[in-house]
């Protein structure tokens, strides 16, 4: 259970560089799609491979391909999601800085396979350092014939273009993102139409996460067929998971999908257990946006069976007793979390991240981190909980873009699994306002 | 020619039609409100959500209902969908949600707010708000910044429907003022500090649904109910030269474009006949405005003769009425 396709060869010292990435077997998938295959066929593979988009949302990335409209007498783009802004994940920034080509070899399949000539690469602003490390794997994939016009003799050309964003989270939503590599405000657009249909420029566009199109090399080169065999039923492949929180060992695990979830907390190959030696509270499995579960829920599901890292189990349940795989960002809790004050944190950066295009996700946002803020400092009453409850419902799929759904999620989540926090903090005011939020949990109990 | 159902009542329209607007087709009670969508300005609504309805076929071809309520301005008719809008219990109680979340910043200054009386949001939370608010903290506020001699700014009143930004954009020849920052604290402003000041700037004023953006020139004068509305017309080398002229006695306090029973001119006008043509010499008083019976605006104004008979044995007693036709006043009164 811990075959690898990511970082396989990440260990391998000047990995980053051309040469070395090469001589390891890489641009091969590249190779074989350009010289072999027809673009249906790559398409056809991915398709096989059960592949899921890697930025969230686990959308069938070959389905994604082939909605594309390749009738329309326009160009067609791909576009590579790297704004990586969920808070917990940081998966693509480890990819991108370590291995660039990785994703550069699966862009160059992609565009082969979409009829693309040109792709961009949308860098998140923060990640400025690694704008120049792409820059220079695109500038040695030029130089050795992998991009420009002609690539290994074929009629083949494709351009790659590597862009910074400004900083803004709403801009890793896709039409967000377009709208922002077009130069305009970064607000989503209304779906539909989607990019597939009319994305960049009007035209037919692609969006894909870093760690999606880095897959792509592995399938042309072993095929779909060979995709589906690691992971486990329909989640195939492995994932990138980025832990953190209080865990002795946190960073990002390349797992096959299929690992339990109580392996890759306390197993030593992963996270290895929780920091000095306290007990878990709670985990949030994929990105801040997903609702948190507390131990006994994210250990086993409502029915009893071992949770297991993969897209199935995790959403086992819906959202009662269930969450989301998301993005890999596994962020773990122990004892001393303060539930109120750790969702008040992410409401606040909702709250900061609202595009503020559509009224329900402006206004809302702002008033739950009101809400909850008066709750943390000892100031709110009973019936503020409701009151987030009701707040959370009606932001809740009334948005244009997930956003909304992102900021209600987890204060409902924490309602709903740790209602008895909130109302301790009701009860007792002097404490929170007085006792490190740390300590709380043993006035909990 | 696509058949759609919208609270069992249906209609044949044309491929391309949204939901709203074959909802306004319709006519009447069924008609989704909305403070975003503007029929004249193309790209404008699905951002305020007012307008959000269910749809319980998505069509006769593929009758799945649609998984989350859609916004009836910008979501395309299919043929045999079915839609529910006051029908719907859960789109009531969403219309009320946004209701509340457009107010929660908005301040309670109706009662010296230029726009009151006309103002969309008011007419809105009337008809679907709460009584009272559950919001208790500080209402956010933003510095006042002067845009130019004739249109006053309130950012406090602003709903961020972006019908401005979209009339600018495509009435006027450069777009000078833009949404600045994101979330809550995003803002109307102009780029750097200049003002609009165009020819057709002036329309700003009439596709904003509140009162963020007032007449100058009419500032404070009068209320709107006070005044009485009449279509006027000059002629005017830049636009059509139709408006309303709203007039108290003798004298023109204020102009603006012939609004229709949603609220949207029916043809933007110039600034000249908006902010310059005061004096009743200047227009060609044609008759008294068409105002909704709701409206706070027609109180004490104009009756509409339902039954026109019961005058006509009074003519017939009394001779030719002096002022011509009675029903060609209210003809397209709704």
């Amino acid at each position: 259970m811990d075959r690898k396709i990511l970082l396989e060869n990440i260990d391998i010292p000047g990995i980053q560089s051309f040469e070395t990435f090469r001589s390891c077997g890489g641009y091969l998938a590249v190779e074989k799609a350009l010289k072999t295959m027809a673009p249906d066929e790559i398409t056809e593979e991915v398709k096989k491979s059960g592949l899921k988009g890697r930025g969230g949302a686990g959308f069938p990335a070959g389905m994604k391909w082939s909605f594309i409209d390749k009738k329309v007498d326009k160009p067609r783009y791909l576009i590579c999601n790297a704004d990586e802004s969920e808070p917990g994940t940081f998966k693509d920034r480890y990819l991108m800085e370590k291995i660039p080509h990785l994703l550069i070899e699966g862009m160059i399949c992609a565009c082969y396979a979409l009829g693309a000539n040109t792709g961009y690469i949308y860098v998140r602003g923060e990640y400025k350092y690694i704008i120049g490390i792409l820059n220079k794997a695109v500038r040695e994939a030029y130089e050795a014939g992998f991009l420009g016009e002609n690539i290994l003799g074929t009629k083949f050309k494709l351009d790659i273009v590597v862009h910074s964003g400004a900083g803004a989270y709403i801009c890793g939503e896709e039409t967000a993102l377009i709208e922002s590599l077009e130069g305009k405000r970064g607000n989503p657009r209304i779906k539909p139409p989607f990019p597939a249909l009319v994305g960049l420029y009007g035209s037919p566009t692609v969006v894909n996460n870093v760690e999606t199109l880095a897959n792509i090399g592995y399938i042309v080169n072993n095929g779909g067929e060979k995709y589906t065999q690691i992971g486990l039923g329909r989640s195939t492949g492995t994932k990138l998971i980025s832990a953190c929180g209080n865990i002795n060992k946190p960073g990002v695990y390349e797992i096959e999908l299929g690992v339990s979830v109580r392996d890759f907390i306390y197993s030593d190959q992963y996270c290895g257990g929780i920091k000095n030696n306290k007990e878990l509270k709670a985990v949030i499995a994929g990105g801040s946006s997903v609702p948190i579960l507390p131990k006994d829920l994210i250990l086993k599901t409502a029915s009893g069976e071992d949770r297991l890292m993969t897209y199935e189990s995790l959403s086992d349940g819906g959202f009662v007793s269930g969450t989301m795989l998301g993005s890999g960002g596994f962020i773990v809790y122990d004892e001393d979390a303060c539930i109120v004050r750790n969702t008040w944190n992410l409401t606040r950066f909702y709250h900061h991240e609202s595009c503020g295009q559509c009224s329900p996700c402006r206004e809302g946002t702002g008033w739950m981190e009101n809400v909850l803020h008066r709750l943390e400092n000892g100031e709110g009453r009973s019936k503020d909980i409701d009151l987030l409850v009701s707040i959370a419902a009606k932001i809740e799929g009334k948005t244009i873009c997930p956003l909304g759904d992102a900021s209600a999620w987890p204060v409902a989540s924490a309602i709903r699994h740790f209602r008895h926090e909130f109302e301790f903090h009701v009860q007792h005011p002097e404490i929170v306002k007085n006792v490190n939020h740390g300590s709380l949990a043993k006035y909990v109990g | 020619m696509l058949k759609v159902t919208i609270d069992n009542q249906t209609i044949e329209v044309e491929e391309g039609t949204t939901i709203l607007q074959a909802a306004r087709l319709i006519g009447g009670a069924i008609v989704p409100p909305a403070m975003c969508y503007y029929s004249k300005l193309k790209d404008s609504g699905g951002k305020c959500r007012t307008c959000l309805v269910k749809v319980a076929q998505g069509s006769s071809r593929d009758p799945r209902p649609m998984p989350k309520l859609v916004a009836s301005c910008r979501t395309p008719v299919m043929d045999g969908m079915v839609v529910q809008n006051i029908t719907s219990p859960e789109v009531i109680e969403t219309r009320k949600a946004i209701v509340e979340f457009l107010l929660i910043n908005h301040p309670l200054d109706c009662p010296v707010c230029d726009q009151a009386g006309e103002c969309d949001l008011q007419n809105l939370s009337y008809q679907n708000g709460n009584e009272e608010t559950r919001f208790e903290e500080a209402k956010r506020t933003f510095d006042v910044i002067d845009i130019g001699d004739n249109v006053q700014l309130h950012m406090n009143r602003c709903i961020l429907c972006y019908r401005c930004v979209y009339t600018a954009n495509q009435l006027t020849d450069k777009r000078v003022h833009g949404i600045l920052y994101r979330g809550d604290v995003s803002e109307i402003s102009t780029y750097i500090q200049t003002d609009i000041s165009n020819d057709f700037s002036g329309n700003i004023i009439d596709v904003c649904p509140v009162g963020a953006l007032t007449d100058k020139t009419f500032r404070f004068k009068n209320r709107v109910w006070f005044l009485k509305p009449m279509n006027a017309s000059r002629s005017c080398t830049k636009c059509s030269g139709k408006v309303t002229a709203w007039m108290r006695g003798n004298e023109i306090y204020r102009v603006t474009g012939r609004k229709d029973q949603y609220g949207e001119v029916e043809e933007f006008i110039c600034n000249e006949c908006r902010f310059e043509k005061k004096a009743v010499s200047d227009w060609t008083i044609e008759s008294p405005r068409n105002i909704k019976r709701a409206s706070v605006i027609s109180q004490n104004h104009y009756t509409r003769l339902k039954n026109p008979s019961v005058i006509l044995p009074l003519e017939e007693k009394m001779g030719k009425s002096p002022y011509g036709e009675t029903k060609s006043i209210n003809d397209k009164q709704s």
